[in-house]
């Protein structure tokens, strides 16, 4: 039997206040191999983080191990002094962050960090190590490597920073890389990718890797054991398929039930073919929308043509009254372009948004209408309510607006109603947004885009900041509203699997054109365009694992 | 990086000829020069010729083409007051205010920015609470106060330092210096000292607060983890990416440093541009405060111009953006 690279005993992590203690890790204790990929999964505040942090050694203030021990091949490393542990970062762990365009430091060039982390742990000359800063990017998958080592972060795309990240971690050839949610801040089909270098790389150069994730199906595909992490607890470890196909505990259950699958036979939603379009409730056609690039006032006077990017270009669909269109694509593709020209943010450069029949875009009159029948929600539920206002305010903003109700007992009435209606207790109305949790705040986010009563909601990726658990409460929730009210739903996501599971039809944008739209069902298991296909096979899926 | 300085350079150009508008408004408006060159007994025919010769009737565009083009020479008129060409008293005097802006300006920088890192790195420590509260009393005492209590106990009390003039100066051309005697030197400390304090706390606490903003930054973080030694993440990684707001606020400040030393001027009776601004105030010397004017724009226009070059080198992501135009 060999030794594990890493063994974490009994780990406890306290946060002590004022005079309460906030336990973020409760008495944990797993093993990984050599050249093990054991993948970390739990919701947020599972504690998952947390003990990737403690595993480095870079819990922040005030938190602190308050019992357990960390082995590093049989080495005791949790108690060493810092100036030891700070040896051990980089050398024998590496680590990579979630977010690549912040993990680099934007005033370097990435050779100069390269070179920099290597000379910090191995005895090189700076040439010996810029000869294997451009070995390791090349490793990487960063094509002319030679040429791209002295560019700045900022001059890469998302993925390809991610890989310049992983380069940096096993810079030193550490025996254990912890990736701390390497892939949640990417596309698909990027996220793809760098799972496929994160475990090329980790397995040439022999390190374990420890894979903190939300994703059960970055896991799936990828790790060979998991530990299910839990309010700070492990509650299940086991290998993969086991954990998959037979979770033993309730909460594993709920959590692999709460996953969308692009493959699932859905349950509810209607594969209604539109019939005509014509009779469609919101018509989009010919929708265009350049962006004048670069230079101010002095380019425009002194150059006659400006760059043009244009960012959505003519896009046509419709929705059928009731039913829900999904709009997917990465990010860049201009799907939250789209979005805003329909609830009439940003103006169309061309085109025409019909909603039941009335021109969004045509004057006084139109925005009238537009303001009273669409209603959106966003993405980021803590960003996209007023901090300093109370829930019953900013639930009743819309109507106050609208004229719909000004007598102070019949708005708050309708509040009352609303917040019953997503399943919110009405005495929450006094409360502030931070009292509550994600989902709990998109669905005051929901509640405020019903206020005005609207036919139709545009979702710019309504769940995206939720946990799976949360997810599906929220999605469920958004499915009971269109069955009362009759609502349409311009459902825009980058997640393939709640696209499928909620909406009727389907369009996949691809740097601004609309590739393919259609029935959801023909789209998943038909797909024409070769970007959709593509877009598919990338999608993590537990149903894959081996 | 040169289209960009251009631009830069054409806006510059915009803001002068605006504020040369202005001050030539101020020169022609403010008040008949003509009757304060002739004064009170002077004929109607006097009036007329002066009016002549100086070109004063001559219509409203002419005169300021006039205004802007004598101002390109450095030729600003003459001072009601002391008789002389603006141009002349302001060169006079400008090496003092220079050498005084200079000399805070470094003190105030080179003192905020180890204060402002020192406070940063050990937020808790007894030494940064000390400088913290005291940063506090540098904000909040107006500048003639420091000023005056300096005088009463460098100068009075302790009389190791004078409390007014430059001391002995030395001529290098037009140029004149009281950076090469020791009385120079010692005169220059109080004045320094006093004009800087403010501009001390106040870098000091924008570095401390950028700092402690970049040490939460993830990219500081991965740093740790890379297990880069504790002084090159703060001083090779954090201390650059703190510069980059603090250059703009430094510069401003650096500007009205030597743009309004006025009052620490008057305080310490420093034969400066500042104090000869207020003197010609008092009297309504219009050509003087035309000119300073005008002065005091270049000396910000000249500094925004330097602090977005250097905004250049230090950040790589504006020489993109400038160049892919996004």
């Amino acid at each position: 039997m060999t030794e594990p690279v890493l063994s974490v005993k009994n780990l406890i992590v306290d946060f002590p206040f004022h005079n309460t203690n906030f336990r973020a890790v409760n008495d944990i204790s797993f093993d990984i191999m050599p050249g093990e990929v054991v993948g970390v999964v739990g919701e947020s505040g599972a504690g998952k983080s947390m003990t990737g942090s403690a595993v480095i050694g870079l819990i922040e203030r005030p938190g602190r191990i308050t019992s357990g021990e960390i082995l590093l091949k049989g080495q005791r490393i949790d108690n060493l002094p810092e100036a030891d542990r700070a040896k051990l970062r980089g050398k024998r762990i590496g680590m990579v962050f979630q977010d690549p365009l912040t993990s680099l430091n934007p005033l370097y060039t990435i050779g100069r960090q390269l070179i920099e982390t290597i000379r910090t742990h191995l005895p090189l000359s700076e040439e010996q190590a810029r000869q294997r800063a451009i070995d390791l990017l090349t490793e990487a998958g960063i094509p002319k490597a030679a040429d791209r080592i002295d560019a700045y972060p900022h001059q890469f795309s998302g993925g390809m920073r991610q890989r310049v990240v992983i380069a940096l971690a096993i810079a030193a050839g550490p025996e254990l890389i912890i990736a701390d949610e390497p892939t949640s801040a990417l596309d698909v089909s990027v996220q793809a990718q760098i799972i496929k270098v994160l475990k090329e790389l980790c397995s040439n150069h022999g390190a374990a890797v420890m894979l903190i994730t939300h994703d059960m199906g970055v896991i799936a595909q990828t790790a060979d054991r998991m530990v299910v992490m839990h309010q700070g607890k492990i509650v299940e470890t086991g290998t993969v398929g086991d954990i998959i196909r037979r979770p033993r505990e309730p909460y594993t259950v709920k959590l692999i039930n709460s996953i969308p699958t692009i493959a699932s036979d859905r349950s509810g939603a209607p594969a209604s073919a539109p019939a005509n379009d014509d009779g469609a409730f919101v018509q989009i056609k010919g929708l265009v929308r350049d962006f004048e690039l670069g230079g101010g006032s002095f380019t425009k006077v002194f150059k006659s043509k400006t760059e043009i990017f244009r960012a959505v270009s003519d896009v046509s669909f419709s929705i059928q009254k009731g039913k829900t269109y999904g709009l997917v694509g990465e990010s860049g593709s201009g799907k939250s372009t789209c979005a805003k020209m329909i609830v009439g943010l940003i103006r169309p450069t061309e085109g025409k948004i019909l909603v039941d029949g009335h021109d969004v875009w045509a004057g006084g009159a139109g925005e009238r209408e537009r303001r009273k029948r669409v209603q959106m929600i966003f993405q980021d539920p803590y960003a996209s309510l007023n901090p300093r206002w109370r829930v019953a305010d900013i639930i009743a903003e819309p109507m106050r607006t609208l004229g719909i109700a000004t007598n102070k007992g019949e708005v708050e009435g309708r509040v009352a109603d609303l917040l019953n209606k997503v399943r919110l207790d009405p005495s929450v109305m006094r409360k502030f947004p931070h009292e509550f949790s994600g989902g709990q705040r998109q669905r005051i986010a929901i509640a405020r885009a019903l206020s005005s009563q609207p036919e139709f909601i545009v979702c710019d990726e309504p769940t995206s900041a939720l946990d799976v658990s949360v997810q599906a409460q929220v999605l469920d929730l958004m499915r009971a509203l269109q069955d009362e009210f009759g609502l349409t739903y311009l459902l825009i996501s980058h997640n393939l699997a709640v696209v499928r599971q909620m909406s009727s039809a389907v369009g996949v944008l691809h740097n601004g054109v609309l590739v393919e739209s259609g029935p959801t069902d023909d789209i998943f298991d038909n797909p024409q365009a070769d970007y959709t296909r593509m877009l598919l096979d990338a999608v993590p899926d537990i149903s894959k694992v081996a | 990086m040169l289209a960009f300085v251009v631009r830069r350079l054409l806006q510059s150009v915009i803001v002068m000829l605006v504020v040369a508008f202005i001050a030539f408004l101020v020169f022609r408006y403010v008040g008949d020069p003509v009757t304060s060159m002739l004064g009170q007994d002077s004929t109607i025919a006097d009036h007329e010729e002066l009016r002549e010769r100086l070109g004063l009737n001559q219509p409203f565009y002419i005169q300021f083409y006039h205004f802007v083009t004598n101002a390109l020479q450095g030729q600003f008129g003459i001072s009601y007051r002391l008789q002389q060409p603006v141009a002349k008293l302001i060169m006079e005097r400008l090496p003092a205010t220079i050498e005084l802006a200079l000399a805070s300006a470094t003190i105030a920088l080179v003192g905020g920015v180890v204060m402002g890192i020192y406070t940063a790195l050990r937020p808790r420590a007894f030494t940064s609470g000390v400088i913290m509260t005291a940063s506090l009393i540098g904000v909040s005492l107006p500048t003639f106060l420091i000023g005056i209590g300096l005088i009463y106990v460098f100068a009075v009390e302790l009389k190791v330092l004078p409390s007014f003039g430059r001391g002995t100066v030395t001529d290098i051309g037009w140029w004149r210096t009281g950076l090469l005697t020791e009385s120079g030197l010692r005169s220059l400390i109080l004045p320094a000292i006093t004009l800087s304090l403010f501009q001390l706390t106040l870098i000091m606490r924008l570095v401390r607060a950028e700092m402690l903003e970049v040490l939460r930054t993830d990219y500081i973080r991965f740093a740790r983890a890379r297990g880069l030694s504790t002084r090159a993440i703060n001083f090779g990684h954090a201390l650059r990416n703190t510069m980059v707001p603090v250059i703009t606020i430094t510069g401003l400040q650096l500007g009205s440093v030597i743009a309004f030393a006025i009052i620490t001027e008057t305080v310490f009776q420093w034969p400066g541009v500042g104090s000869l601004f207020v003197n010609s105030v008092q009297v309504v010397d219009v050509p003087v405060m035309a000119a300073y004017l005008v002065f005091v724009a270049l000396v910000f226009v000249v500094i925004n111009l330097f602090v977005d070059i250097l905004y250049f080198i230090v950040d790589p992501r504006l020489r993109d953006g400038v160049r892919s135009g996004k």
